[in-house]
């Protein structure tokens, strides 16, 4: 059972509002002070169920794989302490500010390089651009089938059952393997490292891939090559008009917050 | 020649809400030069003359009898690939659902070109689209362009006011079969238990969140919210502490609510949160915090401790009716 899961680092979504800055002319995001980026919160949950499944069939290796910075090492990192086996990170500058599309793209080229594996799991989006996309392009350029936002899995044999999230319920549906499956929340929650594993990780080896070592066209990357061009980055603008309902004691606030409530036709 | 193609979905038989808001954004796009508005729906062709109704030109009704056992993506993607390519379609337009959320980017992977998600605005630029969608945890917003011919974008449900029934309208239908092959097979479908008003179509929505200290103090959120014929959310970091089941989540990765009326209770206004209900029509916000960005955004405020607020408001709330 071998098992390929795609992790990504992403600045910290509890990085506090007024901490959270844009650098307009570069449409990119400034890295707020002492707060150092972490593993997309939804990657975990993809690491804990590839661990799940390897360890129910009782072999099997588990790669896992960044596209990022020399610091998305860290991500890959934190996956291996969990109990994964192999890393390896993808960067070149021509990699940088790309779009999800073009991520998939060399996402699966990877995948190819190293060997389709029996499956391949991710978050179900990244926290960062939240778009969910990539796991729909791999599955594509890989020609096999792909479940998304799964809360549970199971395999019997060859083929995998998986609980799908949807708007209002959930959906339960067959796949044959090889496949990809996007992780949710509701996965459960993901084992966490203890400080021994960390140790063994941080010496385990992390091989570097670039453009040229994957073979990718240069048409492929780049962010001139993006096929949703970036036209701006901006936080957006909170005008307060809020009306702070005053009494003597907090049941008077709220007799009068339910007077304005009922005043206002809210009620 | 330009042309705008909607995809559109059935719930429960009928053409959903979401789908009527897709031809409302489509139709105010072709008024701006972006061409006819087509409709492609999975089903039968009873429903076209709503689809016209709602603001299609012409509807094309993709039917096969191996949508008895479900709709997948794998199914559908050869057909629509096809009315893309013979209507020439430029603007493809589908709701972020559990289904559009996957079918427009496999549509975009297929066509080479890209798939802005769960987009806010759309405007057109000399014939060209424009997105603006939210990212970085509803933090930021992106505005975005297409490289390709085809732009595809997935617009965030309850944006987009459908347009008021015209029953006056009417087009032409185009029955085509569905041609796909099946490689994930849906075996079963449950809906989410929820007791008393569905999240999303409550006037009246009251959330806790973190603040709240405690578990237990749901029960009280529930009795304000049923006092008020309305429905109990929570926030992400409220689910995550399993304090309140995650299909009542509302935020980023949850609901989208746009209630007439959200009480947000001991909820800060992280964007995780925001993202899912700063549509609400009035905020409230009972919380601790005067500068918190919950306060900041809503309409009334009660800055105290909700735990003395919330008994006192619903004695009150009973004493007035």
């Amino acid at each position: 059972m071998n098992i390929i899961v795609c992790v990504k680092q992403v600045p910290d979504p509890e990085t506090p509002a007024s901490q959270f800055a844009v650098d307009e002319a570069t449409k990119r995001v400034i890295p707020a002070q002492g707060i150092a980026p972490v593993v997309n919160p939804y990657d975990p949950q993809a690491t804990e169920a590839a661990l799940r499944i390897r360890d129910a069939a009782g072999e099997g290796t588990i790669t896992v794989i960044s596209l990022g910075p020399e610091s998305a090492r860290d991500a890959i990192k934190h996956a291996l302490a969990m109990g994964a086996d192999e890393g390896i990170l993808l960067n070149d500058p021509s990699f940088e500010e790309i779009d999800n599309f073009q991520t998939a793209a060399i996402l699966a080229e990877t995948i190819k390089k190293v060997g389709i594996p029996n499956l391949v799991l991710m978050g179900r989006a990244a926290a960062d651009w939240d778009m969910g996309v990539v796991p729909i392009g791999v599955a594509q350029f890989l020609d096999i089938p792909c479940v998304t936002v799964a809360k549970a899995m199971e395999l019997n044999d060859s083929t995998l059952t998986v609980e799908r999230v949807l708007d209002d319920g959930f959906e339960t549906v067959e796949t044959s393997l090889p496949a990809v499956v996007s992780i949710s929340n509701e996965f459960g929650e993901p084992r966490y490292p203890q400080l021994r594993q960390i140790m063994l990780a941080a010496k385990k080896n992390v091989d570097v891939w670039n453009k040229e070592s994957l073979g990718i066209a240069s048409e492929i990357v780049g962010s001139e090559n993006r096929l949703l061009p970036l036209k701006a980055l901006y936080v957006p603008k909170v005008e307060s008009n809020v009306e702070i309902v005053e009494g003597d004691s907090p049941e008077e606030k709220a007799r009068n917050l339910a007077l304005k409530l009922r005043e206002a036709k809210l009620i | 020649m330009s042309a705008i193609l909607v995809v559109g979905e059935l719930n429960e038989g009928v053409v959903a809400s979401h789908t009527f808001e897709l031809l409302a954004a489509a139709r105010t796009l072709s008024d701006a030069g972006g061409g006819d508005v087509h409709a492609l729906v999975a089903g039968d062709s009873t429903i076209s003359q709503s689809l016209f109704e709602g603001g299609a030109d012409a509807v094309h009704i993709a039917t096969n009898e191996i949508l008895k056992s479900g709709l997948t993506v794998d199914v559908f993607l050869p057909t629509a690939i096809n009315v893309i390519e013979s209507m020439g379609a430029d603007i493809v337009l589908l709701a972020q659902t559990a289904f559009g959320r996957d079918f427009g980017p496999a549509l975009a992977f297929k066509l080479n070109v890209g798939s802005a998600m769960e987009c806010t605005g759309l405007t057109l630029d000399n014939g060209r689209l424009q997105a603006t969608r939210s990212c970085y945890g509803g933090s930021a917003r992106a505005e975005v362009t297409w490289s390709g011919p085809i732009q595809i974008a997935t617009l965030k449900p309850k944006t987009w006011d459908a347009l008021v029934t015209d029953t006056s309208r009417s087009g032409t239908v185009n029955e085509i079969d569905i041609a796909g092959e099946a490689r994930v097979k849906i075996i079963s479908t449950k809906k989410a238990e929820a007791t008393g008003v569905r999240l999303e179509d409550a006037e009246v929505v009251v959330s806790g969140g973190r603040g709240l200290g405690d578990p237990e103090a749901f029960g009280a959120l529930e009795e304000l919210g049923s006092l008020l014929n309305g429905a109990t959310g929570a926030s992400r970091a409220a689910c995550d502490l399993g304090w309140y089941p995650p299909s009542q989540q509302v935020g980023l990765t949850g609901k989208t609510v746009t209630p007439n009326l959200y009480i947000a209770v001991a909820i800060s206004g992280a964007s995780q949160h925001m993202a899912g209900m700063s549509g609400s029509k009035n905020i409230v916000a009972i919380n601790k915090d005067a500068d918190s960005n919950m306060v900041q955004s809503s309409r009334f405020a009660v800055i105290e401790d909700y735990k003395k607020v919330i008994p006192a408001l619903i004695e009150e709330i009973k004493s007035l009716d």
